[in-house]
């Protein structure tokens, strides 16, 4: 035996330890027993290696061979990774399902890509340049939508002795190589790897002042998110955390999505890999899936593998950034991983502090979250990572640790509600509990690009809400008659624009995305509409008669029928709701003269 | 083709070491593998099933599935197996009865299979999944119309003790049918810690159903030992992936009561010393619920699916409770029965808010069900979450302080009440009898409640009488 091999002292469950290997590193990867398990070294201590496990570990004992790999986990990173599916250790499942039939298997191996594929490479640099890390090499159409960037990898450094030609190259070709100052010279290809649990390094870190477009108007609009930027989406079973993250991840104006489903349903991973390849990107016009990575490890895959998901979804990411891209990344959900952290820590007996959780969890949950950022790249371009974590609290409850701690690191907070999913007013964002620390950043933005008065028109709409807020609490005590008609008109224009505006069916297949202008067509018309009811109501008429006006329904409607990008459906509603006002206010006035009640 | 055939033959050691709770420890035992299946034989011939919870160069711990009443620390024979507890798969399952263990109850012999199986089962490879998109219809109003169940999906009922649950998965059970197929559901059915009374129950209506000789009933009661429910659902999804997805037979999963099964695992990890995290629970509750629950599915290129129904009562009536909880976010919707409902004498007791399907929208609409019955399940939903925020109000102001409007909202929520969610044990209506009922009831609000439905739709369903 080797110094890197060792064997197995005791098994429970997901973690082992192994004596006899003291050149085992931490976080390297182990192969175990005859199966050849994956896992790896978690804790060092003496002889003896504990080792967390990436899959089942049924029938593995005492005696079993752990052999270490000498690297620690990484992802691999390469052409062929957008549109594809991976489980929590970058293995490929589409590969693995067509070598080994629908059940996972343990002790499966397999390269993340193909590497006999050949790719088309078109060289950018040239022979005998001085090279440092992060510099273009080549480009690879790696989709129809999205160049692969080949660059020289962090730490590398030297001149460029070799560049391949023009051509066709598997990922195994050597396709450039870098002598350094030593004179060794380091030979590159289409592939390279980067461990999962190192951020890879960039130049600068800007700060983020574009927002992500999401085309979801109560995201974008009221707590609007920035390329770079962190968000969390906490809330119990059933009020659309899923739901919201496939919108996010179907419509944002990201360059590249990175999907991690971590710990969830088998099927939700099925519902988007059948969905995607269907819709189109409303920007670039191509297959969605083909800007998509998808890292799936469900809830009955291990639990270990599970915990490492998370880094192998943002090292992915951090490759796509690097190539200046905009990536952004969804982890759905943030808490089983968290749960899988408490898990392998319960089985090292460790000490936990709030819920059984261990100590550390803020510390790695802010480790995570660190590693999002809008940056310039080393090779020099600008490139972000928005990350936006699910959370589910037990119970719908946010007091619990994990959201308590995400909210100290992430700077948008879209919260999710129980009541407003049961009347399923989907996105079930809470107005009052969320917050986006964003909104003054990328107010710049929608000044110059869609609307002017953006930031007047979502501080008046912000306000309306609030003031309904405080208006409901008491209706509720009251009853709405009992308020007068000046109050009840705020609660009815908050009514509005709650399901005028704010609600926004994912299976409308003409307002799942709303794009920017029609998202400030839309609340602009709103607001006008209350304005012009309060008008009437300062001349005395009833606030009955302006409900029933039955342009107000077909304003809560033009979501869903206004189709195309002309402005002209917004046109034709403003005149029919100024007409409708006006006609409304010529039958109160000639009543009234006429000396009949309305 | 794994470590679990290259094991060591089956293995004895004579004595044990320690024994706690349901746990064991026996010393200086060599190559026992994590999770293999032991055989523990007292002295006057008793045996009793376990498995390798921990195995160390010097000890290995068992976790026994049996009474430990008689157990000495010397008068014991342990056999290791060499393999993880198994069972032989086969059709002979069904028209059966075992208990939790699968040992037969009704006198036949044990089943003999093509081969045995890890009850543990192996995870689907979701790219290996097929989208459920097939209603079952239940001929319930309240899940056909609002919450409607689809082939392959795992939609639990979430209960309190005293309310008809029972009742109602039979029910469901007798019922059930697919919109285009004839074909019958074969049933698994498990019962983890429930009544004779209960079993019997289910036993009827699979006898009404016609069905009997399609179902394979598991039985761990009320007085059965608590921890071979640990066992029982691993079991009966064991027997139904095999008639699912070897025999392409479309199988029903019924588990009841998943609640029961919970309190054991939280019975042992307490006994096992670890750390635990919510309401003593483990911490691996999630991930342990999951590896049932995600048993449910269609896999692309086999014609069957398996369809789970669990039942669990949940505890003090709290739906927050880690039982609850943890399985909503597991499945895939949930149905909610509630006590107000039930003394208000509303059979089925389903409250319609908190109640979910999550793959409904999927199986319904044009060319599965109808073109409206999103909208028209949309509108039922958001009138009749209104019409709880005016029940709360008109507990304070009195029904006669509510506007004109707001007083037809809270009547539309009594017929809601009385005529679509409550129904006969044995009404068995259609889906499109349910969307009717639903218009004839929306009928009662003026239009501009209507908001969820589209003008099309009002013109064409509304002028239905």
């Amino acid at each position: 035996m080797t110094d890197r091999t060792g064997e197995v002292v005791w098994v429970s469950g997901a973690v082992l330890r192994a004596a006899g290997a003291r050149r085992l590193t931490m976080y390297e990867v182990v192969e175990i027993g005859p199966l050849r398990l994956l896992g790896e070294v978690i804790q060092l201590a003496g002889d003896e290696a504990v080792i967390q496990v990436f899959e089942d570990t049924t029938g593995i004992r005492p005696g079993d061979e752990c052999r270490g790999r000498g690297a620690p986990l990484s992802v691999e990173i390469g052409p062929g990774l957008l549109g594809h599916i991976f489980d929590g250790i970058q293995r490929p499942l589409t590969a693995l399902q067509q070598a080994q039939g629908v059940f996972l298997h343990r002790g499966l191996q397999a390269a993340p890509l193909d590497p006999d594929r050949l790719w088309p490479f078109t060289p950018k640099a040239i022979t005998g340049d001085r090279v440092k890390g992060g510099d273009l090499l080549g480009t690879v159409p790696e989709t129809i939508a999205i160049e692969h960037r080949l660059l020289v990898p962090p730490g590398v450094q030297g001149t460029l002795t070799y560049l391949a030609t023009p051509g066709n190259y598997t990922l195994r070709d050597r396709i450039a190589a870098v002598q350094d100052e030593r004179g060794t010279e380091i030979p590159l290809h289409l592939r390279q790897h980067w461990p999962v649990r190192r951020p890879r390094p960039c130049r600068t870190r800007l700060m983020p002042n574009e927002p992500l477009i999401t085309g979801q108007r109560v995201m974008d609009v009221l707590f609007p998110l920035a390329k770079g930027g962190t968000a969390a989406i906490p809330g119990g079973f059933g009020t659309g955390k899923t739901i919201t993250q496939h919108q996010l991840s179907k419509w944002c104006a990201a360059d590249i999505i990175v999907y991690v489903g971590c710990g969830e349903r088998g099927n939700e991973m099925t519902g988007i890999l059948n969905e995607l390849p269907a819709l189109t990107d409303p920007r670039t016009g191509h297959a969605l899936l083909e800007r998509t990575i998808l890292i799936a490890n469900t809830s009955n895959m291990p639990v270990a593998a599970r915990e490492a998901s998370i880094y192998t979804g943002i090292a992915l990411a951090e490759a796509y950034r690097d190539m200046g891209y905009d990536v952004a990344l969804m982890a759905d959900s943030t808490s089983r991983w968290a749960e899988a952290l408490r898990e392998i820590s319960g089985r090292l007996e460790e000490m936990p502090a709030e819920e059984g959780f261990p100590a550390y969890l803020a510390t790695r949950l802010a480790e995570f979250y660190e590693r999002a950022g809008a940056v310039i790249t080393l090779g020099g371009q600008k490139g972000s990572i928005s990350v936006i974590g699910a959370v589910s609290p037990p119970g719908g409850d946010f007091s619990e640790p994990v959201t308590q701690h995400t909210k100290r690191f992430v700077r948008c907070f879209w919260g999710l509600d129980k009541e407003l999913a049961a009347a399923r007013f989907f996105p079930a964002i809470n107005t009052a509990e969320s917050y986006s620390e964003y909104a003054e950043a990328v107010e710049p933005w929608w000044r110059q690009h869609v609307e002017p008065e953006w930031r007047r028109l979502r501080e008046t709409a912000l306000a309306l809400l609030q003031e309904d807020q405080q208006l409901q609490r008491l209706a509720r005590l009251l009853g709405e008659e009992a308020l007068p008609d000046s109050q009840r008109l705020v609660l009815e224009g908050a009514r509005w624009l709650r399901d005028g505006f704010l609600q926004q069916s994912a299976y409308d297949p003409v307002d799942m995305f709303c794009p920017p202008a029609k998202q400030m067509g839309l609340l602009r018309l709103i607001l006008q509409a209350y304005r012009q009811a309060q008008e009437l109501l300062a001349q005395g008429m009833p606030l009955y008669l302006i409900r029933e006006l039955p342009e107000i329904t077909d304003l809560m409607r033009l979501k869903s029928q206004w189709r195309d990008e002309s402005g002209e459906p917004l046109n034709l509603m403003e005149r029919k709701l100024t007409e409708g006002f006006a006609a409304l206010r010529a039958r109160y006035v000639s009543d009234h003269e006429s000396g009949g009640q309305p | 083709m794994s470590a679990i055939t290259s094991l060591a033959a089956s293995r004895e050691y004579l004595g044990i070491k320690a024994i706690t709770g349901p746990l064991l420890v026996v010393a200086g035992v060599q190559g026992v593998g994590y999770q293999e299946a032991v055989e523990v034989t007292t002295a006057d011939g008793a045996m009793v099933r376990g498995r390798v919870l921990a195995a160390s160069r010097e000890e290995a711990v068992l976790e026994l599935f049996g009474p430990t009443v008689g157990l000495g620390l010397d008068n014991v024979k342990v056999r290791f197996r060499g393999s993880p507890l198994t069972v032989p798969v086969s059709e002979d399952w069904l028209g059966r009865i075992f208990n939790g263990l699968g040992d037969p109850l009704d006198g036949g012999p044990r089943p003999l299979g093509q081969e045995d199986r890890d009850i543990n089962g192996l995870p689907i490879n979701p790219t290996a999944r097929t989208y459920p998109q097939e209603i079952i219809q239940t001929g319930i109003s309240a899940i056909d119309g609002m919450n409607t169940l689809v082939r392959g999906q795992k939609l639990p009922f979430f209960s309190l003790s005293g309310l008809p649950h029972n009742e109602l998965a039979a029910q469901v059970v007798r019922q059930a049918r697919l919109l285009t197929e004839a074909e019958q559901f074969a049933i698994v059915f498990a019962a983890m810690g429930v009544q004779h009374d209960v079993a019997n129950l289910f036993r009827q209506a699979f006898e009404e159903s016609g069905a009997l000789n399609n179902v394979a009933m598991f039985l761990n009661l009320a007085d059965d030992p608590a921890i071979e429910r640990l066992v029982t659902p691993r079991l009966a999804l064991t027997v139904a992936e095999f008639l699912a997805f070897d025999k392409g037979r479309h199988v029903l999963v019924i588990l009841t009561d998943m609640t029961n099964y919970c309190e054991t695992l939280r019975e042992v990890a307490t006994s096992k010393g670890e750390v635990p995290s919510r309401k003593g629970y483990p911490g691996y509750l999630y991930s342990d619920l999951a590896s049932i629950y995600e048993r449910a599915g269609k896999i692309s290129g086999c014609r069957g699916s398996i369809t789970q129904i669990p039942i669990l009562t949940m505890p003090n009536d709290d739906i927050t409770h880690p039982i609850p909880d943890l399985t909503g976010y597991i499945t895939e919707g949930q149905i909610v029965l509630e006590r107000d409902l039930h003394q208000r004498g509303i059979y089925p007791p389903i409250n319609v808010l908190p109640s979910l399907s999550r793959l409904m929208s999927d199986g319904i609409g044009e060319g599965r069900t109808r073109a409206d019955h999103q909208n028209v399940a949309n509108q039922l939903y958001a009138t009749y979450a209104k019409v709880q925020r005016l029940k709360s109000l008109a507990a304070i102001v009195g029904e006669e302080g509510l506007s004109r409007t707001d007083r037809v909202i809270l009547q539309f929520g009594r017929t809601f009440e009385e005529k679509f969610v409550n129904q006969g044990k044995n009404d068995n209506r259609d889906v499109f009898a349910t969307l009717d009922l639903a218009w004839e009831i929306l009928q009662q609000l003026p239009q501009e409640e209507l908001t969820r439905l589209s003008k099309e739709e009002l013109e064409t369903y509304a002028a239905v009488p």
